[in-house]
């Protein structure tokens, strides 16, 4: 099971505790941390089940919920806000129609909003996935979802 | 032997990343060879050559000539061109960038051209690799300090040169480290704070993208220093590339001993692991931090204990930011009177800023402290893009402080800015043209608070619900006038009530807002 494979990268020490989790959610085919991924992790750091869920409800990054394949992340901090990120949340949530933190009909895209990304030269900004985009306008959003529509 | 004719420098960061640089290095090398320039033309990663969405960027030497927003489909056209003809490609080229680095002395009135402490390899050097660190007079001063000095040495040495943290907001990191010195304990820590996560700042990234030794060489110093035996570099989560370059940083300097028992032939071990963060602003808080390095959520601890006395596992722990840390090797190497004839008086050295928003070229410079508003606005940011008048900024991020015009000519110091201060450290100079719209400006800060107040404790969790409810009403222009008061009340309550500085931080950005630009806001309530 690709669960132990990933445990067996760690020594089970707390302090492994997110690298760990983001390793699960990371593999996780629909990038979130399921019950079954706090099980294992608190099995393995012989901790409590409530306590795995408590690390992960606190951390942004982390998903306690189903997501798509890939996961839009547009910055909403004052810089890329100033630069027209509001309009483009729009502009997305129309596009894909859902709502923030929802995922398309269709499994591929989950849109969800972030704190600074550290890439406000470029504002505005999001991450796709590992990806980091920047100089966002609709044309761009067109073009980076269409090109991953293209390659899934 | 081969004589390289030419270097090319291709900024590998974030930025060029997402713009395709690794496609158009593999083209230059493909396109070169086959010229068979490819021995006569060396092409070389390096880090952020400090512009911004500009796509990708990249200098080639000797000439020094700066290429900006370059695609797969200009290379051959550019290799023909400037490699093989020697006539530089105009339509490329990018005119504006020995401008960040150097400000004529007549311009700034300051006494020295800009200097690079902190920066000066970044762009220069390639970060992945160890040589040219060492060739640049890496490690030389781990060496300095390893053979020449005691740890009270190198103390004393920090603490001459005046390096304040750049951070929080600017406590003296000699004295810090002089704290650490004295606390007993067969087991301490250094902790790199590379959190960052203040909206608008990336200096840090930049850093650790452009420069990693230079971090890892600061750790190892001031490990020494307080004669600890392991370092951690916390990380935020989103940072991959960083992450990924202190890393191999770290295994090279292990297998060149600089890390790992007895360094340099001497008695001194020190080791360094990295930690990745997974999303939560408050963790950029050194005692969230060491909460969330030990496995837990990031909620603050109680201060006293201070990390110096009980931090990480409830052992001394000093914990410094990457900007910080990126002062310190210089330093060593070139002593503390040198580092103090930089910036002014009170304040020594450099300070690295990120210029933001509606500026004519967003990215990072390293200029002396005392620099004023005005010249990193109008010189290094090249002024306001279209034409249109300044309005205002925000330095320092969400946790800053909004100013109008009549802040332009201070010279920006943590002294001179004073209750400011907090805001230099991150170093994000937001700047806003004219038609900003500064209620919601100051809307989108308190959002962002919201959203990352951790919820321990009430004021913060409460008082930053009750200011989105109440700027979201004057937004829509269904606000009144005591809603102002009401805003500054409860900020003043959070200041004095809060658990943590995340909550305490809050009444800079509202109270500045209103008192540079009172009017907007009267214009908006009934
Ligand atoms: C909410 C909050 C966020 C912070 N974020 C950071 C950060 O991202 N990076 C950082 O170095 N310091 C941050 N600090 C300041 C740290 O608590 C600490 O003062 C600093 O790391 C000390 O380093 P210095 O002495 O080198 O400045 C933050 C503080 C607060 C209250
Ligand atoms: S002030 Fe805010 S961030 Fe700090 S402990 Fe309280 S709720 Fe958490
Ligand atoms: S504010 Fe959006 S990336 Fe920094
Ligand atoms: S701050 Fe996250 S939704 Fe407003």
């Amino acid at each position: 099971m690709y669960r132990e494979e990933i445990l067996k990268k760690y020594e089970p020490s707390l302090d492994n505790i997110l690298y760990i989790l983001h390793d699960l959610q990371d593999n996780n085919p629909q990038h979130y941390i399921s019950k079954e991924d706090i099980e294992v992790c608190a099995n393995f750091l012989n901790i409590p089940y409530s306590y795995v869920h408590g690390v992960v409800t606190f951390y942004s990054m982390f998903s306690l919920k189903p997501r798509g394949r890939y996961i839009i992340r547009l910055c909403e901090s004052p810089p890329c806000h100033l630069m027209g990120s509001e309009s483009l949340l729009e502009y997305l949530k129309k596009k894909l129609n859902v709502k923030i933190g929802e995922t398309t009909k269709d499994g591929m895209f989950t849109l969800e909003l972030t704190s600074c990304l550290g890439i406000c030269g470029v504002a505005p900004a999001m991450m796709i996935n590992d990806e980091m985009v920047g100089n966002l306008t609709p044309e761009r959003i067109d073009a980076i979802l269409e090109e991953r529509r293209q390659t899934s | 032997m081969n004589i390289v004719r030419n270097h090319i420098l291709i900024s590998i960061d974030a930025g060029t990343l997402m713009a395709g640089a690794r496609a158009v290095e593999d083209a230059l090398i493909k396109e070169l060879t086959k010229y068979g320039l490819d021995k006569e033309v060396s092409v070389l990663e390096t880090g952020s050559l400090g512009i911004t969405g500009r796509g990708v960027v990249l200098v080639v030497y000797p000439e020094g000539i700066y290429y900006a927003d370059v695609t797969i489909k200009d290379v051959p056209e550019l290799v023909e061109e400037h490699l093989l003809k020697g006539r530089p490609l105009k339509r490329l080229i990018l005119t504006e960038a020995p401008k960040r680095t150097i400000i004529t002395k007549e311009k700034t009135g300051l006494l020295k051209e800009q200097p690079r402490i902190v920066l000066k390899n970044c762009g220069f050097i390639n970060p992945e690799n160890i040589d040219e660190y060492i060739a640049a007079g890496g490690y030389e001063a781990i060496a300095k300090a390893l053979q020449t000095m005691t740890p009270e040495d190198v103390v004393n040495e920090v603490k001459e040169s005046g390096l304040l943290g750049r951070g929080g907001a600017g406590f003296p990191t000699g004295l810090k480290w002089e704290f650490a010195i004295k606390t007993p304990g067969d087991e301490k820590f250094v902790i790199c704070n590379a959190d960052e996560g203040e909206p608008g700042t990336f200096k840090d990234r930049l850093i650790l993208e452009g420069d990693p030794h230079k971090l890892l060489e600061g750790m190892l110093i001031a490990g020494y220093a307080i004669r600890a035996t392991t370092g951690f570099v916390y990380i935020r989560g989103e940072y991959s590339l960083s992450i990924e370059r202190i890393e191999k940083a770290i295994s090279d300097a292990r297998s060149y001993g600089l890390l790992g028992k007895n360094i340099l032939e001497s008695n001194f071990s020190f080791d360094i692991f990295v930690k990745k963060g997974a999303g939560a602003y408050v963790c950029g808080e050194e005692t969230a931090l060491i909460e969330s390095l030990e496995g837990k959520r990031g909620h603050p601890r109680n201060k006293p204990p201070f990390p110096i006395n009980a931090g990480l596992w409830g052992k001394p722990t000093l914990v410094n930011n990457v900007e910080t840390l990126a002062n310190v090797p210089e330093i060593i190497r070139n002593g503390a009177a040198w580092y103090k004839g930089y910036g002014t008086e009170k304040c020594s050295g450099t300070k690295v800023y990120t210029i933001l928003g509606h500026v004519a070229t967003p990215g990072l410079i390293e200029t002396e402290m005392g620099t004023t508003l005005k010249d990193i606005i109008f010189e290094y940011g090249g002024g306001i893009r279209e034409g249109k008048a300044f309005k205002g900024a925000l330095i320092g991020g969400a946790a800053g402080a909004f100013i109008g015009p009549e802040m332009l000519d201070v010279k920006m110091d943590f002294i001179n800015l004073r209750e400011y201060a907090a805001a230099l450290g991150s170093g994000a100079i937001l700047v806003m043209n004219e038609d900003t719209d500064m209620v919601d400006m100051l809307k989108s800060v308190l959002h962002f608070f919201k959203h990352e107040s951790c919820g321990h404790c009430a004021p913060c969790r409460l008082g930053t619900a009750k200011l989105v409810d109440i700027i979201d009403e004057i937004a829509a222009l269904k606000g009144k006038k005591e809603d102002l008061e009401r805003m500054v009340e409860i900020t003043q309550a959070m200041k004095n009530a809060s658990f943590c500085p995340l909550g305490q931080s809050v009444s800079l950005p509202v109270s500045s807002a209103l008192k540079y630009f009172r009017d907007e806001f009267m214009a908006r309530v009934s």
